[in-house]
This record gives C-alpha cells, structure tokens and sequence, in this order.
C-alpha cells in the first residue's frame, strides 16, 4: 500500500471511531442517568427550574432528537454551556488544555531523560550496582500509586523542606504572560524571566510524579533494546575496527536503540493524560483532567461531555500520529 | 486398557497414573525450579500470599472495627495501642486497612470475572466468525481504547453513582478490550487448526466449537494475561476511590482512605501514608510475580 493511501485509511478509520466515541459518551451522559437535573438540583428544587434546566440540557426532546442535536453540536465544536461555570464548554477547554499539554511535554522531557539514560547505563554495565538500582526504580515506578507519591513529595518538599511551591502553576502575585498558553514558552518568549522560574520550579514535582511510571517503562525498554543491539554482528564490526568504546556505544548502539523507545513515547500519551488527572488534582494544576473530575464531581453534564470527547480525540490523535510516524519509518508496518 | 487396570493393585493403579502424566508433572517441576530461581517472583508470590491471608482473616489481625468511631480518640499518632494510629473519626488505621484488603480482593475478582467474560466473549467471536463479524466488533473495541482508562472509568462511575459496585462495573467495562484482542488472537489461531476442520467435518456446530474447542484452547493467555493486569487493577480502583468517585466512606477502600487524609497530610501524616503504602505493597507483589510469570513463559528460558 502506498503511503498516502495508509494515511487516508487511518483518517477514515479515525472518523468512524470518533463517532463511535461520541456515541459512547452520549449513551453515558444522556441515556444512562435515569434523572441527570434531579441528581443535580437535589429532590426538592422547584418545578419550575426543574423544568427550566431539561430545557437547558435539551432534555425535554426524544432521545433520537437529543442524538441529533449532539452530534450537530460535535461537528461544530460547540459542546454546550458549563452549568457550573455558565460558560461555553469549549472556551473552557481552550483555556485549560494548554496546563495539560504543558505538564504532559515537561513529563515526557524528564521521562525520557531519565529512562533513556537509565536503560541504557543498565545495559552496558549489566548486573552491576547501577542496573540494580535501575531495575528497583523502574519497578517502583509502575507499583506506588501517582496521588500517594505525589502527597508524599508534597509533603517533604513544601511543608518539611520548603524548597519547592506547593501547587498551581504560578505563585500569587506572579502574572505571566499568556500567548500560547504554555506559561513556561510565553515567559520566554516575552523574556520574563521570574515568570519563568516560578513556574519552573511549580513544575518540577507534578512532572517528576507524572512522568515516573513512563520513566519507569522507557527505561525498561531501553535496556532490553540496547543489550539486543550489542549482540548484533554490526556492533562487533565497529568495535574490530577499532573504533573506541565510547563512539560504538553512542555513535552505533544507541541510536539503534532508541526506535523502540518511540513507540513506548506514544503509547505512554495515554497513560499520561489518565496519570495527569491525578497529578493535576493534587497539585491544583489547572489542567483539563482537574476539570472533568471538578465536573463530574457535581455532573456538570455539558463539562463532562466535552472535556470527554476532547481528550479522547486528543489520546486517538496521539495514536494516529504514533502509526502514521512508523509506517514512515518501517514500510512493514502499512498493513 | 481398561481391564489391565482394574486387574493391578492399588500401588500399581497409582504409578500407572503418575507414568502417564509424567511429562506434565515434569513441566510443573520445572515450573517450581524456575519459579524458585527467580527471587523477584518469590517475593512478589509471598506479598500476594500475605495480602490474601490478611484478607481473608482480617477480623483476626485486628481488634477495633474499620468502621466504629471513637470521636475521643480521634488523630492518635501511631503507638502501641494503634500501630498506624487514628484518623479524624478516632479510627484505627490499621484495621481500615486490614479490611480494606477485601475489598480490594473482592474487586480484583469481580472485575476479572466480568471484564474477562466480555473480553472473551467479544474477541473470541471476532476470531472465530472472522469478515463482518470480526470488523464490527473489533471497531468497537477500538473505540473504546480510544479512551484513556482511568478518565472512562471514572465517567461511567461519576454518572452510574460513585460506589464500590459501580467503580468494578466501570473498571470491567475498561478493561475488557484487552482481553478481547489476546482472545480474537488466540481464536484464529486455533480455527485454523486441522482438528478443528475434523470436528465440524463430523458435522459440529459453530456454538459447540467455539465453547468446547476454541475457548479452551485460547483461554490460557488470557488468564496469564489477567495475573499481569492484577496489580493495574488496584491502581485503578484506588485512584477513582482517591478522586471520590470511587468507593465511598465509611468503606475502607485504599484509595479512598488515603483521599480520607489528604486535608491532615501535615500534621497527621499517618492517615494517607500507610493505606498508600499498602497499595504500592500489593501491587509490588502483583509486579514482581507477573514478572516472574512472564519469565518463566518465556520459551528462551526454559531449557
């Protein structure tokens, strides 16, 4: 199959899938709760704005209706009004994807480092004390729940050592500037330099505890990819030839190596925009996570819906991204 | 065959039968040499083990109930008396947690339970019946992988009602596709089976195939699959019971208990640390064992 016919393929299978989706989310938040306004309202609100709030919703029409209307609503990005926060969901989104977004990169940057260093020191000095070390890291990482590490971290490193903020993205009286959203390149940007170190050091903690686990699995990765590739008859060539210990490590092995790692890079977006409701929520991170759980805390049905929809269209695009880049790499894959 | 053996004492009756399933005796031996080769696996299967028996005996390791309030002994640091201390309703800890170790258990099991029964389901028929069949529902299944997993769960349970019955019905309803795919694998690989042309050449119908030939040959990955899946499980649970969309109080869910102290974190750390603990005990335990399963499956290994 040619390329371009693979990728129009993968769209066309995004778009059924997406309908699927949104389908799911509207059997949840509009066919499951039996009484969403009285879950709301509680049982004694008048009937007056009882009724008031169905017309709101749109829940005074047939279902069928109601379906229709959703997916109008869907194709023109236009999710409804926040009962909580009386504004367009969308607008909402907008302006709370970017902290996502930001911490999920910052989470990525340190997972990677850190794995990728990790993995590959454990394969070139196997079984010694820093592979061990490596190996306890990484298994630590997929065991401690992300909320508990996060309070713990929280804990030492705000009230106990008071060397790094407690939560948000930026101190009180810190205004940094917003162009793009992401508060640590707009502060460059507009070269604002306490801004951007406040807001570095608020970033620290939620990316070490988010990005831990995708440390954890990269650095696995890593090590079983880089200790397959110095068996590999090619690394024995380069190390006859001559060359020195060091260029046939980094020049030959590693870059061979680290093809694996991409895949796991996207895989781990999911897991990272799950993780990052519970970092959000702990560290008061105004992210979309921290959103659709305040949602759905007081079934603010519009809220959820969109926050939904959005982050998995997001999660399928991450995913789509991921097959698209290795059909390009690797023609075996455009099956 | 049969005569030869009722014609033999009891002595013989006994090695006969241990004759003929030597090879599998052998394999299990293998298995334990192997198992007891792996330190890892070893640690991982004493946790499970400890965290079962906790379980099932919990009434035993403790003396004050999970749930009784003793407003007068509210806070307590850990002592003696109360080894992870008390929370703000004068609980004891360490019987919270104690018991919380059933509930976990018991979701563990339901939602392996359901999300294994859809999964098989799903992907067996997939595999099986192929074409149409297996488009449609495999498209399904990606639409729901086109979800991250906690946030699905924690909507399904946000709008079923949060409670210990609805987060396992939402985790189950997460995490079948996995099982859908392995089991869609397994399926066609079996179908193509000779012996499987044989049975329906003797005229065996489709349902008959499928429940006596193909689902007992595809299940066993499944269920190394679900031990691995185990300790995400827990995750999962103590995360929506963390977010309170979860189990709710006064239930001792891990998760839950460690969301319980989060607003006493300063001054009494002890409320969510040691609940917090105990999840990334056990699911240390379900780690390092699935490591180890998965070690001793592999084939490279067993030579």
């Amino acid at each position: 199959m040619k390329l371009g016919a693979y990728i129009l393929k993968r769209i066309f299978l995004m778009v059924i899938v997406m309908f699927g989706v949104a389908t799911i989310v509207f059997f949840i938040t509009h066919v499951i709760p039996a009484d969403p306004v009285g879950a709301i309202l509680g049982g004694n609100a008048p009937i007056e704005r009882v009724d008031a709030m169905r017309r709101q919703l749109g829940l005074d029409k047939p279902i069928t209706l109601q379906f229709i209307d959703y997916i109008k609503g869907i194709v023109h990005a236009d999710f409804g009004i926040s009962l909580k926060s009386s504004r367009p969901v969308l607008k909402d989104i907008i302006n709370y994807f970017p902290a996502t977004i930001e911490l999920a990169i910052a989470s990525m940057i340190f997972a990677v480092l850190v794995g990728v260093v990790l993995g590959v020191f454990s394969a070139i000095y196997r079984n010694k004390s820093i592979d061990h070390f490596s190996r306890v890291f990484s298994i630590l990482g997929v065991s401690m729940p992300v909320f508990w590490l996060g309070l713990l971290l929280l804990l030492l490193f705000y009230y106990h050592l008071d060397l790094l903020p407690g939560g948000g993205r930026n101190s009180l009286f810190i205004f940094p500037p917003r162009i793009t959203g992401l508060l640590l390149l707009d502060s460059i940007i507009a070269g604002d330099w306490t801004a951007f170190w406040d807001g570095l050091s608020h970033i620290i903690l939620p990316a070490f505890v988010l990005g831990y686990a995708s440390a954890a699995s990269i650095a696995r990765i890593m090590r079983a990819s880089m200790l397959d590739i110095l068996k590999q008859d090619f690394i024995r060539t380069a190390k006859s030839k001559g060359l020195s210990k060091r260029v046939v490590i980094y020049r030959h092995a590693l870059k061979n190596a680290l093809i694996p790692v991409v895949t796991i890079i996207g895989l781990s977006f999911g897991s990272l925009l799950s993780g990052a409701v519970l970092t959000e929520t702990i560290f008061s991170w105004p992210g979309l996570g921290r959103y659709i759980v305040n949602a759905l805390l007081v079934l603010d049905y519009p809220a959820v819906t969109g926050g939904t929809l959005f982050i998995a269209f997001i999660y399928s695009l991450a995913n789509l991204v991921v097959d698209i880049s290795y059909a390009v790499l690797d023609p075996r894959m455009r099956v | 065959m049969l005569n030869t053996v009722k014609n033999i004492g009891q002595k013989e009756k006994i090695k006969l039968f241990l004759e003929q399933r030597k090879p599998i005796i052998e394999d299990w031996k293998h298995t334990y040499y192997l198992w007891k080769s792996t330190p890892l696996a070893m640690i991982g299967t004493v946790i499970i083990f400890i965290f079962l028996t906790v379980a099932i005996f919990a009434p035993l390791f403790t003396t004050y109930s999970p749930t009784e309030q003793f407003m007068e002994e509210r806070l307590l640091p850990p002592s003696s008396q109360h080894i992870f201390g008390t929370d703000q309703y004068g609980r004891d800890i360490f019987s919270r947690v104690v018991y919380g170790a059933r509930i976990e258990v018991w979701i563990i099991f339901i939602v392996s339970i359901i999300s294994v029964m859809i999964g098989i389901i799903v992907g067996i028929t997939a595999g099986y019946f192929g074409s149409a069949v297996d488009e449609i529902l495999m498209r399904i299944t990606d639409m729901f992988l086109a979800f991250p997993r906690l946030i699905l769960a924690m909507v399904l349970t946000a709008v079923l009602g949060p409670n210990l019955t609805n987060t396992m019905i939402a985790i189950s309803l997460v995490d079948w596709t996995v099982y859908a795919r392995l089991g869609r694998a397994e399926a066609m690989k079996v179908k193509s089976q000779p012996y499987i042309e044989a049975i329906r050449a003797v005229g065996a119908k489709d349902l008959r195939i499928i429940a006596f030939h193909v689902l007992p040959m595809s299940i066993s990955p499944v269920i190394v699959q679900l031990t691995l899946r185990m300790g995400t499980i827990i995750l999962t649970a103590a995360g929506l019971g963390f977010l309170g969309l979860g189990a709710q109080p006064p239930t001792p869910e891990w998760g839950a208990i460690v969301s319980d102290g989060r607003s006493y974190l300063v001054d009494q750390w002890w409320i969510s640390t040691f609940p917090g603990m105990a999840i990334a005990f056990v699911v240390l335990g379900f780690n390092l064992l699935g490591d180890g399963i998965r070690d001793i499956l592999d084939p490279r290994l067993r030579r």
